[in-house]
């Protein structure tokens, strides 16, 4: 659904951008989601995956979320598992071409219990960069005679008005929250982006509420130090939340890698018995800590360890 | 170690024949899996100025020999990279006309180079829902393509169930009246031969044949007719140094077994 400029422009106005301190705990900022919302989700596949919010909304129960990621991995299987999604708007979604074909995202969408709504790569990036631009939509010239437009209504073909040539129309995405992990950043919302930056910028601008994940809140001096390297304004943000190995066991740049026996062992749980499973994986990761360092204790120090080992090298030469 | 030339998995050999087909030079827009091995292959062998491209957001990584990345979105895809930016920007360089080569695998294709990745059976309640197009339909749609892939007749159908990435559609000039004006299919490249399109039909066509196989094996493992070029070639034996630099880089068999 497309939102007209007005109401767009409003829902910004009703909200307050002023410089203020957002930092809150993981379940205060879960609250913060409503049933039933939008959400856009940061990073992609493998990579600074909001976990540790998504691990909050999971608990909490929440529920009917309609999700958009520029690309999906175990995240999508656990929303929809869980019960917390049964719409992933997603341009591809297993766990990890490793990995193989999701059984979980195949048992969902085959049994019409969940729904995985197919848009090119480049088409969902355009979508949050028509929503971060405050227009209905950008032209693009991929998708054309393919199936996958076929099974879009939401997307038009038009003559250019200047051309001739056909072309793609592709609405403008507005999620509701978005969720985004970063390396840090300050009290007010200021973050800087080490690495891949994904789609995590237009996200921000897109969306009407952001919260932020980190693995270190640092000070506002620190971001003055370095202003180059601030990639999402306070104003666009709404909560802050410190969590150390916060897309554990997904990978955050520069800090860690992917923990990959554990996903490794996570594929097989889920191979032995789809259903089954990823119950008892939600049971004993999700649903059993009693808190986000509980979760980093049952993943373990020794692949934490690891895969901080293996994120670090990337400085080295 | 000496490496028996002769003892090659299929994997191995399409990664080697892909390899091959890379100038250096060109920028390479590559998927993860054998078309990222093919690509690092060919940049350890004859094409060291070779420029990758990752959906991820990367431009002109090198991976390390031992650390294939997962996806194309890990930092083990950026390593002494020229320049990460964002995936969609990534993307429009494909858009802009930037990209000489869109080099992907394949689950499924036709005898147009359609290419299926998104579900088998009836769109509505597919039999098996598929992980989706990724870039990969942005890559087809917008620049000249490779694709590697295992050659197996239920893998090579007359017309695929589900046009992820496009071809040459139904062919003839289906492409172009779709408003698909740039790129298209170059080359097909499976473990028994290297194929591309009739300049005017647009349907597949063996060019070259791997050592050891014959046209008639080849139209006996498709799944629909294929067309013959008048002067058939055949491809050499993957090299000792071409098995040496994959080997090295693939260690675990992830992408090679």
């Amino acid at each position: 659904m497309t939102l007209s400029y007005a109401e767009i422009r409003s829902r910004t106005e009703e909200r307050d951008r002023s410089l203020r301190e957002k930092v809150m705990s993981l379940d205060e900022a879960a609250a913060l989601v409503p049933d039933g919302a939008s959400v856009g989700i940061g990073g992609s596949t493998l990579s600074r995956t909001p976990m540790a919010m998504i691990w909050a909304l999971i608990r909490a129960g929440r529920k009917d979320l309609f999700c958009a990621r520029s690309i999906t991995s175990c995240e999508g299987e656990l929303l929809f598992a869980s019960g917390t999604s049964r719409h992933i708007l997603t341009s591809w979604f297993s766990q990890g071409i490793v990995w193989g074909v999701s059984r979980i995202m195949r048992a969902y969408t085959e049994s019409g219990r969940g729904r995985f709504e197919e848009w090119s790569h480049m088409a969902v990036g355009l979508r949050f960069r028509a929503g971060a631009m405050g227009v209905p939509f950008l032209p693009m010239r991929s998708m054309m005679g393919s199936d996958v437009i076929a099974q879009l209504p939401e997307a038009r073909l038009i003559d250019c008005p200047f051309t001739g040539e056909k072309l793609v129309l592709v609405p403008a995405l507005n999620p509701e929250v978005a969720l985004i992990h970063v390396q840090r950043c300050d009290a007010y919302g200021n973050a800087q982006i080490d690495g891949l930056p994904f789609m995590d910028i237009d996200l921000a601008m897109a969306a009407n509420r952001v919260i932020l994940t980190t693995e270190r809140i640092v000070s506002n001096d620190q971001i003055r130090r370095a202003p180059d390297q601030t990639k999402i304004p306070f104003m666009a943000v709404d909560a802050v939340v410190e969590t150390p190995f916060g897309s554990a066991p997904h990978e955050c740049y520069g800090l860690y890698e992917p923990l990959f026996r554990h996903l490794d062992g996570y594929a097989a749980q889920i191979r032995r018995d789809p259903e089954e499973g990823v119950r008892a994986y939600l049971d004993r990761y999700f649903y059993g800590p009693k808190s986000w360092t509980e979760y980093l204790d049952g993943l373990g120090l020794e692949e934490l360890l690891d895969a901080r080992r293996r994120g670090t090298s990337i400085h080295d030469d | 170690m000496t490496i028996s030339t002769a003892d090659y998995t299929a994997s191995e050999l399409l990664a080697v024949m892909s390899a091959r087909l890379l100038r250096d030079g060109q920028v390479v827009f590559a998927g993860v899996g054998i078309p990222l091995l093919a690509a690092t292959l060919a940049q350890g062998l004859h094409a060291p100025g070779l420029t990758i491209l990752f959906e991820g957001g990367v431009i002109g990584a090198f991976i390390e020999p031992g650390k294939l990345p997962p996806s194309t979105n890990e930092q083990r895809c950026t390593r002494r990279a020229n320049m990460v930016l964002s995936s969609t920007d990534v993307l429009l360089l494909l858009q802009r006309g930037y990209v000489d080569v869109g080099f992907m695998g394949g689950a499924q294709i036709d005898q147009c180079g359609n290419l299926n990745s998104s579900l088998i059976g009836d769109r509505e309640r597919p039999t098996t829902r598929l992980p989706g197009t990724g870039g990969g339909n942005d890559i087809a749609s917008l620049t000249q393509m490779i694709v590697a892939m295992k050659h197996e007749k239920r893998r090579f159908v007359s017309r695929v169930d589900f046009v992820t990435s496009p071809g040459f559609l139904c062919g003839e000039e289906s492409r172009r009246e779709a408003g698909l004006t740039a790129g298209g299919m170059y080359r097909v490249v499976t473990d028994l031969g290297i194929f591309g399109f009739d300049e005017h039909s647009k349907r597949m066509q063996l060019l070259v044949l791997h050592p050891g196989t014959t046209a008639d094996q080849v139209q006996a493992n498709t799944g629909f007719e294929l067309l013959v070029a008048a002067d058939l070639e055949i491809t050499d034996s993957p090299t000792e140094r071409e098995l040496t630099v994959l080997r090295r880089l693939d260690p675990d068999q992830l992408y090679t077994a």
